[in-house]
């Protein structure tokens, strides 16, 4: 027992992956049958802008910071794509994607050049993102918002009735992810970054160009999770993605990435954000009110950040 | 060290005299601007400066605190549905009751944050969720209220047209919050725990109380401020308090509280509060979609700190 203990504690992938299989047994157990090939392709299809959300927010927190301008860049891409959707998609595409390189280049230069606080940084960034879609929808009044076609499959969309699109997508990026963080320079420098700024200054990093470039791949990487979660709405609105922030944040610290910087992964994101979604899918089964969900979805995520603070301490 | 006091004074002038101006600006903008559009500045600003002052307290002891909204959301719609029929009497016994739960609040997040050793971001941000729930809860859509002579607290004008009440309680309410803080040892754990944590727990300060205490006072300040909220608008509304965690935090780095700890005052985030509230009536004076706020907001917010970044830059290549 003690040494299962202690293999999980050092291993702590393996622990996550199984607190995700506990919840899926969960899941089982409380609404028998429910685990099926259409269940899981369903979960992962969920889990994917999540992931991809995550996967952002795991480059800026290895390096110490956070992005809280995610959901606002998600959302307003989104909106961006829907009102612009009448001008052809590739023109729709550009402007929404455009929006998170510029969002990611304000934070970029305040975080990377002005060495500003990240979350003051992206929180006024996010502030001003939002606000300027208030004001942009008010004057889009009168036009007819429409998903384009390719989104729509994107967000929603099945291959061979199992396997969702944007699990692709999802494959993708992941994989870049993954294989930048431990195979380039660029990741090591992410690490060494987060790990210890002075010492990579004096080493003759230039730390700012590391930092510029996580924040700009993080609005990018947002921008995509807002086209693929209206793709699977069908629906444009300003409150799309309010309700990613806090689990974009999660997933990567039950993921086991430090917010302190240097620690952690993207592997370890996936699993939070399947975990996450789970969970969600949990608590519907469960017969109790949205606040009541609300509340233990909050309570859940406490417990297992400050578990997993406790077991690699 | 004269220069150092002298800085400081000009640092502490700098936001009243911010005001002025703005004022100043306002009434040339819109000449008719008179005792009516000061008693509306007075209730919009009256709940957004405690959720600053709330967020002061926390930010100067080394955290942050984005649970403001939502323990505002919950004294709001928790004052709103006891109130409903009781009597004026009642109503202020049943404040003390909306304090405490404030209070409690605010010491579970202390708690949260201090035991479990969660950063504060991510802790506040999981508890704000927590307690969003709680205020749904309460009471699942906007309603409830509360006795007229209790909802003229704030609202009411009983000292003349240019000293609205509002104004009066935003005064009373952020010295006793503040006052404890300013001229007692609790003040000084506070400043100290956030100025440099090691160093504190080195002279023998008990580090986690003083963040957990913090956290407290926090709470009690977002009750007082949800109940201003019921005063000002008659309601209680469990989602009406979003806005004021995003608020609360651009008015203390508006405010030239530090966001590293240990560094800043109450004056400047109050003073940022009203400005904040302010700029959105200058936008209809100027015949502006007001809706411009928030963008205005968080620009100020952007370039406010961007400034900072590029003064402490260059003093670093001196």
């Amino acid at each position: 027992m003690k040494a299962a203990f202690e293999f999980l504690r050092t291993h702590t992938f393996y622990a996550l992956i199984l607190l995700l299989a506990l919840f899926v047994v969960f899941v089982e157990i409380i609404r028998p049958g429910t685990v099926t090939p259409l269940w899981a392709s369903n979960a992962l299809m969920f889990a994917a802008p999540l992931a991809i959300m995550g996967g952002g927010q795991t480059l800026v927190m290895l390096t110490g910071g956070i992005d809280l301008s995610v959901s606002a860049v998600a959302t307003g891409s989104a909106y961006l794509l829907a009102t612009n959707a009448s001008r052809g998609d590739g023109y729709a595409l550009a402007i929404a994607l455009s929006l998170g390189v510029v969002v990611g280049i304000i934070n970029g230069i305040g975080v990377a050049l002005l060495r500003v606080q990240p979350l003051v940084m992206t929180l006024g960034t996010g502030l001003m993102t939002g606000g300027i879609m208030i004001v942009y929808s008010q004057q889009m009044m009168a036009s007819q918002p429409h998903v384009p076609e390719f989104i729509q499959t994107l967000g929603a969309g099945k291959v061979a009735t199992f396997v969702p699109v944007d699990l692709f997508l999802w494959v993708v990026i992941g994989g870049l992810i993954l294989f930048g963080l431990h195979r380039t320079g660029f990741g090591r420098l992410v690490y060494a970054v987060g790990d210890n700024r002075e010492a990579c200054h004096l080493s003759g990093v230039r730390v700012w160009r590391v930092l510029f470039v996580d924040y700009l791949l993080c609005a990018i990487l947002a921008s995509i999770t807002g086209l693929v979660l209206v793709g699977g709405t069908n629906a444009a609105d300003l409150s799309l993605a309010e309700s990613y922030l806090l689990p974009s944040v999660a997933c990567v610290v039950i993921g086991g990435t430090s917010i302190f910087g240097g620690r952690g992964g993207y592997g370890g994101t996936i699993i939070g954000a399947l975990i996450l979604t789970v969970l969600t899918g949990l608590l519907t089964l469960l017969d109790v009110s949205e606040p009541a969900k609300q509340i233990l979805f909050g309570a859940i995520i406490l417990t297992l950040a400050a578990a997993y603070a406790r077991l690699t301490e | 060290m004269t220069a150092f006091k002298a800085y400081r004074a000009l640092q502490a002038l700098a936001m009243p005299a911010l005001l002025v101006v703005a004022l100043a600006l306002t009434k040339v903008a819109h000449p008719d601007f008179g005792a009516f559009d000061l008693q509306s500045l007075a209730l919009g600003a009256l709940p957004l400066a405690l959720a600053a002052a709330a967020q002061t307290v926390v930010v100067i002891s080394g955290g942050i605190d984005l649970s403001v909204g939502s323990q505002i959301a919950v004294a709001n719609v928790l004052s709103a549905s006891l109130m409903q029929h009781a009597s004026f009497t009642q109503s202020l016994l049943l404040s003390l009751l909306v304090l405490a739960a404030g209070a409690a609040q605010g010491l579970v997040n202390g708690l949260v944050v201090a035991v479990s050793r969660i950063p504060d971001v991510v802790a506040t941000l999981t508890a704000g969720f927590i307690w969003g729930g709680v205020a749904l809860l309460i009471l699942e859509r906007p309603g409830g209220g509360a006795p007229p002579a209790y909802l003229n607290l704030a609202s009411g004008q009983d000292f003349g047209p240019w000293l609205p009440n509002a104004l009066l309680v935003m005064i009373v309410a952020i010295a006793a919050i503040w006052l404890p803080i300013r001229f007692t040892r609790i003040g000084l754990l506070i400043y100290a725990a956030g100025s440099d944590p090691v160093a504190a727990f080195r002279s023998g300060v008990n580090v986690r109380d003083a963040r957990t205490l913090a956290y407290v006072f926090s709470g009690l300040a977002c009750a007082v401020g949800g109940m201003a909220l019921t005063m000002t608008t008659g309601i209680g509304a469990p989602l009406a308090g979003s806005y004021y965690t995003l608020s609360s935090v651009a008015a203390i780095v508006i405010g030239g509280v530090s966001l590293l700890g240990g560094r800043g005052g109450m004056v400047g985030p109050v003073i940022a509060a009203l400005l904040l509230t302010l700029a959105p009536m200058d936008l209809i004076f100027l015949g502006i979609d007001p809706n411009y706020g928030q963008v205005i907001q968080g620009s100020l917010i952007v370039l406010v700190v961007m400034i900072a970044g590029l003064f402490a830059y260059f003093q670093d290549r001196k």
